[in-house]
C-alpha cells in the first residue's frame, strides 16, 4: 500500500488540496462550474472537429485567442493569489503543484497531439461533445479510458 | 430579448477564452482544486477496472469533484446546444472547406461532420479509426461495404425487419447489417 500512497501525493494533475472535508452538497458547486464551462465550449464552438481543423492547418485564429487568452487570464489569476495570499472559501491556504519537466511530455504531447487533431477533442470538448448529442463520441470517451488503462498497465515500460 | 439573442450566436475568442481561464482561480478558491480535466479518465478507471496496477489504486473518492466536474461539462454541453443554440448557419473557414472537401468530408452542417461522427459511419473503418482514434492500429472490424443501423423508430433502434442482401450482424445491443439494397432503408429515413 505504500506504492499506493507514492502515486496519491505525485501524480494526479488535479488535485483536491482542500483539508475540510467536503458533504455531497457542497460538491454541487463543482457541478455548477462544470456546467458553466461546458456552456462556453458549445457556445464558442471548441468543441467542434471543424474548429480544431482549422486551428490545425492555420487557417483560423479562433482556437489560438481562445486558448491564448485563457492561459494569460490563468496566469495572472493565479500571479494575484500568489502576490495577495488570497484565501479560499473556507480561509484555506490555496495550493500549487510546481510541476517538473520530464522526457515523457514530449512523447506523451506529440501523442496527445494525434489524438487532439484526429477526434477533434481532447479529453474536456469530449464530454461537451457527447452532452451536445453527438453520442457516437461515447466511442471516443471509451477509447480514451483504454488509452489511460494502458498507460497505467504499462507504466513502468514507459519513458518519462 | 437582445442579450439573449447575443448569447446564441457563437462566442468570439475573447469572450470565451478569459472566461475558460477564469476557471482556474475559480476552482482554486471555492474549493483549493486544481483545474484539470484529463484526470478524470484516471478517476474513472481507478473507479471502475483498477484491476492490480498502483497507478489506479489511490483514493479515488477524494477526487470526486473532477467527476461531478466532467459531469458539469456534459450537463453544459446539452443546455447550451438545446437552449442556446446559434439560430445562424455554422461556419467554417474558407480554405478550412476547400481542403476538407478535397479529403472527401462532405457535411458542413453542424460542428462535426455526420461523415466521421455517425454511428452510421462507426462501423466503416473510417469512421471507427476518427471515433476510436486514441487507440492507434486497434482496427478490429473491416467490413466490404458501408454498414448500418437497424431502423430509428422514435429513438429506438431496433432490428431491421427484413435483410435486404447482407449478413446480419450484432454488435451488443445494436444490430448491424450489410446493405447492398439501401432502398429499403430509405424509407425509415436513415440514409441518405
Amino acid at each position: 500500500m505504500q506504492q499506493a500512497e507514492e502515486f496519491d501525493v505525485l501524480a494526479c494533475d488535479a488535485p483536491n488540496d482542500m483539508k475540510k472535508e467536503e458533504t455531497g452538497f457542497a460538491n454541487l458547486k463543482y457541478l455548477i462550474v462544470g456546467i458553466l464551462f461546458g456552456i462556453v465550449f458549445v457556445k464558442a464552438e471548441i468543441i467542434s472537429w471543424f474548429r480544431i481543423q482549422e486551428m490545425f492547418r492555420l487557417q483560423s485564429f479562433h482556437m489560438y485567442g481562445v486558448i491564448g487568452s485563457a492561459v494569460v487570464v490563468g496566469m495572472i489569476s493565479v500571479w494575484l493569489i500568489k502576490r495577495f495570499n488570497i484565501k479560499t472559501l473556507s480561509g484555506e491556504t490555496v495550493e500549487f503543484h510546481p510541476k517538473k519537466f520530464s522526457r515523457g511530455q514530449i512523447y506523451g504531447g506529440l501523442l496527445f497531439g494525434l489524438g487532439w487533431a484526429i477526434t477533434g477533442a481532447c479529453p474536456g470538448p469530449l464530454f461537451a461533445q457527447i452532452g451536445s448529442g453527438y453520442v457516437v463520441v461515447l466511442v471516443t470517451l471509451l477509447s480514451a479510458l483504454a488509452g489511460t488503462w494502458t498507460y497505467g498497465y504499462l507504466r513502468d515500460k514507459l519513458p518519462h | 430579448m437582445e442579450f439573449f439573442d447575443l448569447i446564441r450566436k457563437p462566442w468570439p475568442w475573447y469572450v470565451a477564452g478569459p472566461l475558460i481561464g477564469l476557471t482556474v482561480p475559480t476552482l482554486l478558491l471555492i474549493g483549493n482544486k486544481s483545474f484539470g480535466i484529463s484526470s478524470s479518465l484516471r478517476h474513472i478507471c481507478a473507479a471502475c477496472l483498477p484491476a492490480t496496477i498502483p497507478y489506479f489504486h489511490y483514493n479515488w473518492r477524494k477526487e470526486i469533484w473532477n467527476l461531478i466536474f466532467v459531469m458539469g461539462i456534459l450537463i453544459g454541453g446539452f443546455l447550451a446546444t438545446q437552449f442556446l443554440g446559434n439560430p445562424d448557419a455554422f461556419q467554417v473557414a474558407p480554405a478550412t472547406v476547400a481542403d476538407l472537401k478535397a479529403l472527401g468530408i462532405q457535411d458542413f452542417s453542424g460542428l462535426m461532420p455526420a461523415d466521421l461522427f455517425s454511428f452510421a459511419n462507426l462501423f466503416t473503418l473510417k469512421g471507427f479509426f476518427f471515433c476510436a482514434g486514441r487507440v492507434p492500429g486497434r482496427i478490429w472490424y473491416t467490413m466490404g461495404g458501408r454498414m448500418h443501423l437497424g431502423p430509428l423508430h422514435n429513438g429506438i433502434i431496433e432490428p431491421p425487419v427484413a435483410i435486404a442482401g447482407g449478413d446480419l450482424l450484432f454488435y451488443g445491443r445494436w444490430v448491424c447489417y450489410d446493405s447492398f439494397d439501401t432502398t429499403l432503408y430509405s424509407e425509415v429515413g436513415l440514409m441518405e
